[in-house]
């Protein structure tokens, strides 16, 4: 069944500004004012919310350190998260966690995580409150590729298949962990079959379709609702932009990003696929660009004026006696 | 002499022990990099901080190994590559992910020794990267040297100046115990005057920075150099310090800790880790064992506050000790 047009204009409207935020801050991290390192999600946005669309505030997620488009998707206040980016007293984690640590526990969002293979097994736990408590919700794993090389994933896919939690385990393959490409690190570059091993289905769908994303998603939502225990999405997508701003990516041949914002970029074939299909008309689109341009805009205009964090703020948040 | 940055002289010393014994090993993530890449090229990153590079096409790929993202894999094949009669480098990106491969490290790296009742010895050298300054947040800039040094079995470096990474790079490889060698991100790139070639420096001896009357200073790895400028502005006031830098924590030269005490009376500890159960609090702990005869006043322990490691540049800032912080310590030590 197709997505009523609120719902499609609304997954619309998230992966737009997945991209243009991220878009935009690579732009701003030029300036020098942005602190420490970041990972751009851009590319892979129809996968953060292809998963998401079906998710509410009470549904769970454990993202990575490329976690920006799944706090986006999952409803994150955009411009919390900007001033959280640039290190500011009134970011969504008061300036403490930065890029990689961005956490809405209201928005069921368990954190943005700096250890690679450090989500899966905490969004297990928050599957097995779900079961506790039979309300009927899910809790979701975002990793990479290249976490799934990650012993602590394999124990919480076995974990979570042993428990029958419903938990979905979302495998973004962009190709790369870092600077080593998924076909060498990620033996068989099977990773649905990994996770069959384990016991539990496992689908293989196309990362820059929404509609692949967002059915296969469905699928093992419904087995997880209904009592059926954990699943597995391995979702083929690409990166826009280096592992992290600055990475010169040497490991990847040179035309190759210009080659996949061709050919992979989700937003363009969502625009192709809802005007082909007349789901969508393109003024209703164009017009969601250009609310997401100004939001951006003020997002980022409200994080460089905004006041960073005292002194005092060091040691809030933390038992300290000595 | 020659400069080099503590990236440069590390990579020498690498190289220079790659190329005199063939047992040494490098593995890790992306220490070459570029493997299964799309544009062929090898050695696209030589180590996320470029400390590895340039050892794959010298040594090859039986020698360099690229690693999937398996922290507890790598530290454990290390291990097994050292009782299987290698000389294992491994290299952790972050020391912060010991948390991930801590089984390997402390249960079983340091105990095979002793517990196999000396018939082995598992030479393994573990570098990583270390410390605050740099605003990678609460899972990127620990320090979390206390940690490694509270377990018997392991030996532990901590450098802080090129010189000295590439003279205890190369005492660490040869050792037969296992050594966790923290390199402070922030000083990779700070030159110093180090000579070509092959030379050691031994663990268990402190460096004897600098040499003054009225109050001993410690400092671990990139503190050592923030004293210093702490000294400097002192200086101007008369007031003078013995700057030590242990450079081993695991074994600790405490003796020159006692000698310095007897002449200046007074110590103060500089560490960015948090301060309980710290390597500052461990060296007051022994002062005050051995040498409390020697003490005119309080220890003071310069350290970071007992909260993770913040984001923001600000509180960054706020929580690493500052030379302004260790200048106002040290004067009010000595006026006291
Ligand atoms: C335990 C741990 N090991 C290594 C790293 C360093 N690191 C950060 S991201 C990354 C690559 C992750 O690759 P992948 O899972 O494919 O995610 P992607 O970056 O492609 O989104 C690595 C090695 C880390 N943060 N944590
Ligand atoms: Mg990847």
């Amino acid at each position: 069944m197709p997505l009523p047009p609120d719902r499609l204009l609304r997954a619309y409207r998230q992966m737009k500004t997945i991209r243009e935020f991220e878009e935009r801050l690579h732009v701003e991290i030029q300036t020098g004012e942005i602190p420490g390192f970041t990972h751009l999600y851009s590319g892979q946005e129809a996968v953060a919310v292809g998963i998401c669309e079906h998710l509410d505030d009470a549904d769970w997620i454990a993202s990575t350190h490329r976690g920006h488009g799944h706090c986006i998707a999952k409803g994150c206040d955009v411009t919390g998260m900007m001033l959280e980016i640039y290190g500011r007293r009134d970011g969504l984690c008061k300036g403490k966690g930065g890029s990689m640590h961005i956490a809405d526990m209201s928005k069921g969002m368990l954190g943005a995580n700096a250890i690679v293979g450090g989500g899966p097994p905490i969004a297990v736990g928050a599957a097995i409150a779900c079961k506790a408590r039979r309300d009927g919700k899910v809790a979701v794993a975002f990793g990479g590729d290249g976490s799934c090389n990650q012993g602590t994933v394999f124990e919480a896919m076995n974990l979570a298949v042993v428990l029958k939690a419903p938990a979905i385990f979302v495998f973004e393959d962009n190709g790369y962990s870092e600077h080593t490409g998924a076909d060498y690190a990620v033996g068989s570059r099977d990773i649905a079959g990994r996770a069959r091993g384990f016991g539990m289905p496992a689908e293989t769908c196309d990362g820059s379709d929404f509609f692949a994303v967002h059915a296969a998603m469905g699928r093992a939502l419904e087995r997880a609702r209904n009592g059926g225990g954990p699943s597995t999405i391995e979702a083929k997508t690409t990166r826009f932009f280096g592992h992290f701003e600055g990475d010169p990516m040497l490991y990847r041949a040179k035309d190759e990003v210009a080659r996949h914002r061709e050919t992979m970029d989700c937003l363009r074939i969502f625009r192709a696929r809802v005007s082909e299909r007349s789901l969508l008309d393109s003024a209703a689109l164009d017009a969601v660009d250009a609310e997401v341009m100004a939001l951006i805009d003020r997002s980022v205009a409200a994080a460089r004026s905004a006041a960073p964090p005292t002194a005092a703020d060091l040691l809030t948040d933390v038992y300290v006696s000595y | 002499m020659r400069q080099l940055s503590m990236r440069d002289a590390i990579n020498e010393a690498l190289h220079l022990e790659m190329a005199r014994d063939p047992r040494v090993i490098v593995l890790g993530e992306d220490v070459s990099g570029g493997a299964g890449g799309t544009s062929g090229q090898r050695d696209a990153a030589g180590g996320v901080f470029g400390v590895t590079k340039g050892l794959l096409p010298k040594f090859g790929e039986d020698r360099v190994i690229d690693t999937p993202i398996s922290e507890s894999a790598i530290i454990g094949a290390a291990n097994g590559a050292a009782l299987a009669g290698m000389r294992p480098v491994a290299e952790l990106m972050f020391a912060d992910f010991l948390g991930v491969c801590f089984d390997q490290v402390f249960n079983q790296a340091a105990k095979f020794r002793y517990m196999f009742g000396g018939k082995t010895a598992c030479p393994i050298v573990i570098r990583t990267a270390t410390g605050a300054g740099m605003n990678m947040g609460a899972q990127h800039s620990q320090s979390m040297y206390a940690l490694v040094t509270a377990v018997p079995g392991l030996k532990v470096v901590v450098p802080s100046n090129a010189y000295d990474a590439k003279g205890l790079m190369l005492t660490a490889i040869r050792d037969d115990d296992p050594v966790v060698f923290f390199e402070h991100k922030a000083i990779y790139p700070r030159k110093g005057a180090v000579p070509e070639g092959d030379y050691t420096i031994p663990f268990g001896e402190a460096a004897l920075v600098r040499e003054g009357e009225h109050v001993t200073v410690v400092a671990i790895g990139r503190m050592v150099s923030f004293a210093e400028k702490a000294l400097d502005a002192l200086a101007a006031e008369g007031i003078t310090a013995d700057l030590i830098d242990p450079r081993t924590l695991s074994p600790l030269d405490d003796e020159t800790i006692y000698e310095s005490l007897e002449n200046t009376g007074r110590l103060v500890i500089v560490d960015e880790s948090p301060p309980r159960c710290s390597v500052a609090s461990d060296i007051a702990a022994l002062v005050a064992s051995n040498a409390f005869h020697a003490l005119k006043a309080p220890i003071v322990q310069i350290t970071a506050p007992h909260t993770p490691v913040p984001f923001a540049r600000e509180l960054e800032r706020a929580y690493v000790p500052s030379p302004q912080s260790i200048e106002a310590a040290i004067r009010r030590l000595v006026k006291q």
